[in-house]
């Protein structure tokens, strides 16, 4: 019997080098959900995913995956998750037919069983005439659906996957996006590590915000928000010589104006179209030229800026991390 | 940095959701691969990748050839006596060398492996830990059958006749297989170590190839400087290809085999744990 918590974490602590780069999180993810991390590069989310799915053992803290100890039964742990990674997880010198049917045979699939298998999969995720492929030429959006695809090759009860749409362009993106929707709708709990907060919004049911290495907030996507300031008014103008007056505008109209680092470009703080298009109209009365104007959600930068008062930083990246790690070992 | 207007995905279409769900459903766990089959389907790994780039057997297989005809035809005069003679003498050593260089590359294989995602779902999946790496070695005692293969065609098409027949040349084939399967769990540690597949490429062969040329592979030992032969005769693979040649020509000693397979033994007993730890910690 699980528990009603497919992950509870507490107090995990990993070191490489000088570098704490997780620092002490606490997880709870209900069965059946969906649950965000979202960070910068270098927060520490591969480095939690990986201890989680019994890549990396924590330094210190604990965590139950499915009711197992991660250290203790990892094995057991191993035997119910499956891991998409933040570089694709397949083998780009075997085709997509053949990467499937390696996963099915290694987790213990006969070989008709698996070579039929891979054929529905394959099927499922629109990769049939690819199928005979070498995956190295295939593009970033199917080496992504043939990764998912190679993680269901035996059905997992939790699946983790670690920036599943990072580099892809946005039609790629959408479709992982509906992969990972169809699955949660099928009740497979997903832990998603994201840089993007609207990928988080569009997925998830609950959010661990993480920054250096410690979960700096959490919540549902529609608390973290509200606690954010619900979106911004992006504009970019014609001559940076006006934002000045721009900036002059906006503050009247909206407040939380933010100068972006194009110095052409500033945002401000706007959930509601309707004062949106009130507060351009006022910027085109006042003589004020306009580029282009987006009214979007805001950015992670401007989640960071809100909950710890600095903006995202992207320092030490996973990949250091790492290298510290094989300095270590 | 601004965020871009937040965009509505199309919806799904109902048959390819349904597809998809389907394919998330169908599968219940079966019990999990028993070692061997772990390790075998491994083996298979590597067998696709030959199969797959086939150029990556040409490195192995033309420098020897190189080494046969250049060695046999440029020096075999002046060092046996006459050509044939000297083939007789250079084929099964050239048959050690080339198998031996062979094994370089699983410890380059691994290194690439390593630097690419595919490793991590390995590590995440419920398998008997040293499967990839037994597995891996399985494949390349393939590669070491075709790289030992083509000597020896290449031996009799320029006139070898060994006197320990077909039978012989097997067995010493095999002997050479074995221990190159020993000598690979050094390269895989490398591997593990070093941090690309050049740098591994290159202490490999920085390693190996004095170590074949300061060998009795190409020259009699007897001709050396009284340190050199003692090193050269003490050299396992002077002993390999002592006992390759001997199981080859019908007249082996029992001793040669046998430290072979010592050797062998010894370097699985030490590399192929440090390997294993390694790569579980690596990464």
């Amino acid at each position: 019997m699980h528990s009603t918590l497919a992950i509870e974490a507490s107090g995990l602590v990993k070191t490489f080098g000088s570098v704490r780069a997780v620092d002490g999180v606490d997880l709870a993810v209900r069965s059946g959900s969906v649950y965000g991390v979202l960070g910068p590069n270098g927060a520490g989310k591969t480095t939690t995913i990986r201890m989680l799915a019994t890549l990396l053992r924590p330094d210190s803290g604990s965590a139950r995956v499915l009711g197992h100890d991660i250290v203790d039964e990892a094995n057991a742990v191993r035997g119910l998750v499956s891991l998409t990674g933040q570089l694709a997880s397949v083998d780009e010198d075997l085709t997509g037919r053949e990467n499937l049917v390696l996963i099915g045979r290694l987790l213990g699939l006969k070989r008709p069983h698996a070579k039929a298998r891979a054929g529905e999969l394959l099927d499922a995720f629109g990769l049939s005439d690819a199928a005979g492929r070498l995956v190295k030429n295939y593009s970033g959006g199917m080496r992504r659906r043939l990764d998912i695809a190679a993680s269901i090759v035996v059905t997992p009860e939790l699946m983790f996957l670690d920036e599943p749409t990072t580099g892809l362009d946005p039609r790629s993106r959408n479709q992982v996006w509906d992969i990972i929707r169809t699955f949660a709708a099928g009740g497979t709990t997903i832990l998603l590590c994201t840089q993007y907060l609207d990928e988080a919004d569009q997925l998830a049911d609950g959010i661990a915000v993480i920054d250096h290495g410690k979960v700096i907030a959490e919540g549902t996507p529609g608390q973290l928000k509200a606690s954010v300031g619900s979106g911004a008014l992006h504009v970019r103008l014609l001559d940076p010589e006006q934002r000045p007056e721009a900036e002059r505008v906006l503050a009247r109209e909206l407040g939380g104006v933010h100068l972006e680092p194009d110095p052409a470009a500033l945002s401000a703080s706007c959930a509601d179209a309707d004062r949106a298009a009130e507060a351009i109209a006022e910027l085109a009365r006042s003589s004020v030229g306009i580029a282009d104007f987006s009214l979007g959600q805001p950015s992670l930068d401007e989640v960071f800026l809100a909950l710890t008062g600095h903006p995202a930083e992207e320092e030490p990246s996973d990949e250091e991390f790492d290298a510290d790690e094989e300095q270590a070992a | 940095m601004s965020t871009p207007p937040r965009t509505r995905t199309r919806p799904t279409p109902a048959a390819e959701e349904a597809a998809l769900r389907k394919a998330l459903s169908s599968t219940p766990r079966p019990p999990r691969a028993s070692a061997r089959s772990a390790a075998m389907t491994f083996g298979w790994r590597g067998m696709l990748k030959v199969k797959h780039v086939p150029e990556q057997l040409l490195d192995v297989t033309i420098t020897p050839v190189m080494f046969v005809l250049m060695f046999t035809y440029l020096f075999g005069g002046a060092i046996a006596g006459s050509t044939g003679e000297y083939l007789d003498y250079i084929l099964p050593g050239v048959l050690v060398m080339s198998v031996l260089f062979t094994t370089v590359y699983s410890g380059i294989a691994l290194n690439t492996d390593l630097t690419k995602g595919v490793v991590d779902r390995f590590r995440s999946l419920p398998i008997w830990r040293p499967s990839p790496l037994v597995g891996a070695l399985l494949g390349d005692s393939v590669r070491y059958l075709v790289a030992g293969t083509v000597i020896i065609v290449l031996g009799v098409i320029l006139g070898f006749r060994p006197s320990g027949g077909v039978g012989g040349v097997v067995a010493a084939l095999a002997l050479v297989i074995v221990f190159a399967f020993g000598l690979s769990w050094v390269f895989t540690t490398v591997g593990l170590l070093m941090r690309s597949p050049n740098a591994v490429m290159n202490a490999g062969f920085m390693g190996i190839f004095p170590l074949t040329f300061l060998s009795n592979v190409f020259v009699e030992p007897e001709t050396l400087p009284s340190a050199l032969e003692a090193f050269v005769n003490a050299n396992p693979i002077s002993v390999l290809a002592n006992a390759s040649r001997g199981l080859m020509e019908g007249d082996v000693s029992g001793g040669d085999i046998a430290i072979s397979l010592a050797t062998a033994a010894a370097l699985t007993a030490v590399f192929a744990p440090l390997t294993t730890r390694l790569y579980r910690s690596r990464a």
